[in-house]
């Protein structure tokens, strides 16, 4: 058990997780304390000792289940001497036990009986038949090749290919709604939210709430039959092996240009911390400069009462520096996914601090603060940015120089000591002229001026990137790809 | 490692008595729950229960000590919470006037005054120290339960004042030594993530993960906690809850708004719920006008199979 446990903590660590060698004793005492047969258990355990982020709880679960996959008698795979790629066409052995009634025989099961129980299973939510049929389904259509390095994702794709969920979805529904307006007399309710209401048709409401039932429904089958080709490719390769191919980057490793949509609702959620962070460090500078200057007059009023002595030193009080933070963020289509991000950003920035000046640019440049003072949400606000701001001047293309220097024109005086300014972009002019006797002026202006480049260091130069002539005149230039680089950028800033 | 059950007696016996246990006062807890709480017992640490507001991270500590009988002692963190009021706090006062009667005994001519050594051993005693609540749990002689409410909102500097009680259950008092639990608290830290805790603190809890409860788990809640209320509305409820909690808002219902939801209903008689009903009384779930808008459009449309 030691020896897993010891390749399994190995096997965060791989993926990015922080484990310590503390957390790692803690794990191994912990599931001393536990009864080994009782998974669920053990799987919080370990859970509760070596994940310490609700982030990192998908690559945990997914490692575990891979280490820790279940074995037992009754999951055998249908006959282990039999390789997996021969049992293409032939279901497995029905489920014995599992389902008295049957379908008789799921082995000669057609491609309409599968179908049929599926509908069936997602209606009555029936765990156990949804769990036989993600097996028999993964053995029917998956067509699994032994010894391909693959994660399982292209058989869980042939897979749901084959079953048709969002047909099935579409038939329970219509169903649904037949049966409630009469039309259906049925011995199997649908579901518990037309129990016991009167006949009639379906309103709105409960249409809304059938479906999503039925979709989650649909995403505990998804679930089952990513576990069961799982457990068929543990079986053929081993874990460790298995364990390679699905490791996919953590939240804060994810690369922000080429991220998919979950990863961007992940990577948002983590943003929210990072801000507060940014807030609550620059606000501690201001708290630790608590004492001004000396002052004179107070310090010898007070030392009257030391007979003349000034005991007491008298500080006057300090300036409040606040800081000012302008965003000037490039929102063309080669840096799209950035941008979309660098707005979520933006947003959360200005939630924080009371003085955030934003800007958006493409070739032609526009104040984008109010629109985000204004907005509820985010995405309201992203909406409205992509709609109402004038961000084109010719053709659409970047053009930082033009940009920039509009930029200067119009803003560049009310830009002061106080004033941190932060670049986004990855500076790919379409070989414009540069222009970066601006930053130069911006620096000279302001107080600080970062540049945040979402593409990789090793790429910065190459092609139309002009980012070199920039950065030099910047305090600093980070690359910026993802959250982790994101906060070590945070971290530098105090 | 020495902080085992062998230092105090277990509190539990067994996983399924926490899980009834918690029952019993009417905390629904699911598996992963009732194997940390298990744990942090028999391992001897903290729990750091992590979730969104509303989710039950203090209700739990509170459930828990109100099973198991102990007292609990409750530090609610924020901003600017310093050493005197979380740990210990000399009397400062009292202090003064014992110092003071010395010296009207010194003037009255009465006894020879003691040495200042031993004044200060004197004003220095237990006597003159005020507790603060970690001090407290660390000092009592029967078993209690300590939480330490939203410890994200400490400054990252203050946390560091957490770690020797978690880790030693100790605290030290320069002028006094050392003092050691006589019996080890179970701890709960709550937070709302807020911020990134320390990942020293991290590394010495157990850390529990708390979100929205399901379907069945949040019903069975709704039955428990809500007089009156039928199976059908309760199941009602929390379906159109987890609806809501699909929708992209500004802020999901929680349990307790969810069960304030379901009282509401109660006491308003409705036995099942329409789109009339759920939207006069979103405002009860939802906090935000924005949120209430999106929400009642929402609900009205199925995507149209």
């Amino acid at each position: 058990m030691l020896d897993i446990l010891v390749g399994f903590v190995a096997e965060l660590r791989q993926l990015g997780l922080p484990v310590s060698v503390s957390e790692e004793v803690d794990a191994a005492e912990a599931m001393a304390q536990l009864p080994l047969e009782d998974r669920q258990a053990i799987k919080s355990a370990l859970g509760a000792t070596l994940v310490k982020s609700a982030n990192h709880w998908r690559a945990f679960d997914t490692a575990f289940e891979v280490y820790f996959s279940i074995r037992g008698a009754q999951f055998l795979l249908d006959g282990e001497a039999t390789p997996l790629g021969e049992q293409d066409g032939r279901a497995e052995p029905a489920p014995d036990g599992q389902h008295p009634e049957g379908f008789g025989g799921t082995e000669t099961a057609t491609a309409e009986e599968i179908a049929a129980m599926v509908i069936r299973a997602l209606r009555d939510g029936d765990q156990l038949l949804l769990s036989a049929i993600a097996r028999l389904a993964v053995a029917r259509y998956a067509a699994m090749e032994p010894g391909r390095p693959v994660g399982g994702t292209y058989y869980l794709y042939r897979t749901l290919r084959h079953l048709d969920l969002e047909g099935a979805l579409a038939r329970l529904v219509a169903e649904a709604r037949a049966r409630a307006s009469g039309e259906l007399d049925d011995e199997h309710p649908g579901g518990a939210v037309l129990r016991g209401r009167r006949p009639g048709q379906l309103t709105a409401l409960e249409e809304r709430l059938l479906e999503d039932e039925y979709n989650t429904r649909i995403e505990q089958l998804k679930t089952e039959i990513e576990a069961e080709i799982r457990r068929r490719l543990v079986a053929d390769r081993g874990a460790e092996a298995l364990a390679r191919s699905l490791r996919r980057p953590l939240p804060e490793d994810v690369d922000f240009m080429h991220a998919t949509r979950e990863e961007l609702v992940a990577m948002r959620k983590a943003v929210q911390p990072l801000t507060r962070k940014l807030a609550t460090r620059l606000a501690r500078k201001r708290r630790h400069l608590r004492r001004g200057a000396l002052d004179f007059r107070s310090t010898m009023r007070h030392s009257l009462s030391y007979g003349g002595v000034p005991v007491e030193p008298r500080f006057k009080h300090p300036n409040q520096a606040k800081p000012e933070i302008w965003v000037i963020a490039d929102v063309s289509g080669s840096v799209a996914s950035f941008a979309r991000f660098t707005l979520h950003l933006v947003h959360a920035i200005s939630s924080q601090f009371s003085r955030v000046r934003s800007f958006v640019f493409i070739d032609g440049i526009d104040e984008v603060t109010g629109i985000f003072e204004r907005s509820e949400t985010v995405a309201e606000a992203i909406q409205k940015v992509n709609l109402e701001a004038d961000v084109v001047w010719a053709d659409g293309h970047s053009d930082y120089g033009h940009a920039l220097t509009v930029f200067y024109e119009r803003f560049g005086d009310e830009i002061g000591q106080k004033a941190s300014i932060l670049l986004l972009g990855d500076a790919r002019n379409n070989y414009h002229a540069a222009q970066a006797w601006v930053i130069r002026e911006l620096r000279h202006r302001a107080r600080r001026v970062f540049w945040l480049n979402p593409e990789p260091r090793a790429y910065w130069g190459s092609g139309d990137s002009i980012v070199e002539q920039y950065t030099q005149h910047c305090d600093a230039a980070y690359e910026c790809r993802n959250l982790r680089q994101l906060e070590a950028f945070v971290e530098h800033l105090s | 490692m020495s902080g085992t059950a062998a230092d105090g007696v277990a509190r539990f016996s067994s996983l399924q008595a926490v899980r009834e246990g918690l029952g019993s006062v009417g905390y629904l807890a699911d598996d992963g729950l009732s194997s940390v709480v298990y744990l942090a017992d028999r391992l001897a640490k903290p729990v750091l229960v992590e979730g969104p507001a509303g989710t039950g991270k203090t209700e739990l500590a509170k459930a828990t000590a109100g099973f198991l009988g102990s007292r609990l002692i409750r530090l609610q963190c924020y901003e600017g919470l310093d050493e005197a009021k979380a740990l210990y706090e000399w009397n400062y006062k009292k202090q003064l006037l014992r110092i003071q009667v010395e010296r009207r005994a010194e003037d009255a001519g009465g006894a020879r005054a003691p040495g200042w050594e031993s004044l200060e051993e004197d004003i220095f005693s237990e006597e003159f120290l005020l507790t603060r609540p970690l001090l407290e749990a660390i000092r009592a002689t029967e078993p209690v339960v300590l939480l330490v409410d939203e410890v994200d909102r400490l400054e990252i500097e203050t946390e560091a004042l957490l770690l020797e009680v978690l880790s030693d259950y100790q605290v030290s008092i320069p002028e006094l030594g050392t003092i050691r639990a006589k019996q080890i608290p179970l701890v709960f830290l709550t937070s709302n993530n807020t911020r990134e805790l320390s990942e020293a603190l991290k590394r010495r809890c157990l850390f529990l993960h708390l979100d929205y409860p399901s379907l069945e788990r949040e019903r069975a809640i709704v039955l428990a906690k809500v007089p009156g209320v039928s199976n059908e509305l309760a199941e009602q409820v929390a379906r159109v809850v987890r609806s809501l909690r699909t929708l992209d808002l500004k802020k999901h219902p929680s349990i307790s708004e969810t069960i304030d939801w379901a009282r509401t209903l109660v006491l308003l008689g409705i036995e099942s719920v329409d789109l009339e009903t759920a939207r006069a009384t979103l405002n009860i779930l939802l906090k935000y006008r924005s949120d209430i808008e999106v929400a009642a459009k929402e609900l009205a449309v199925a995507s149209g199979y």
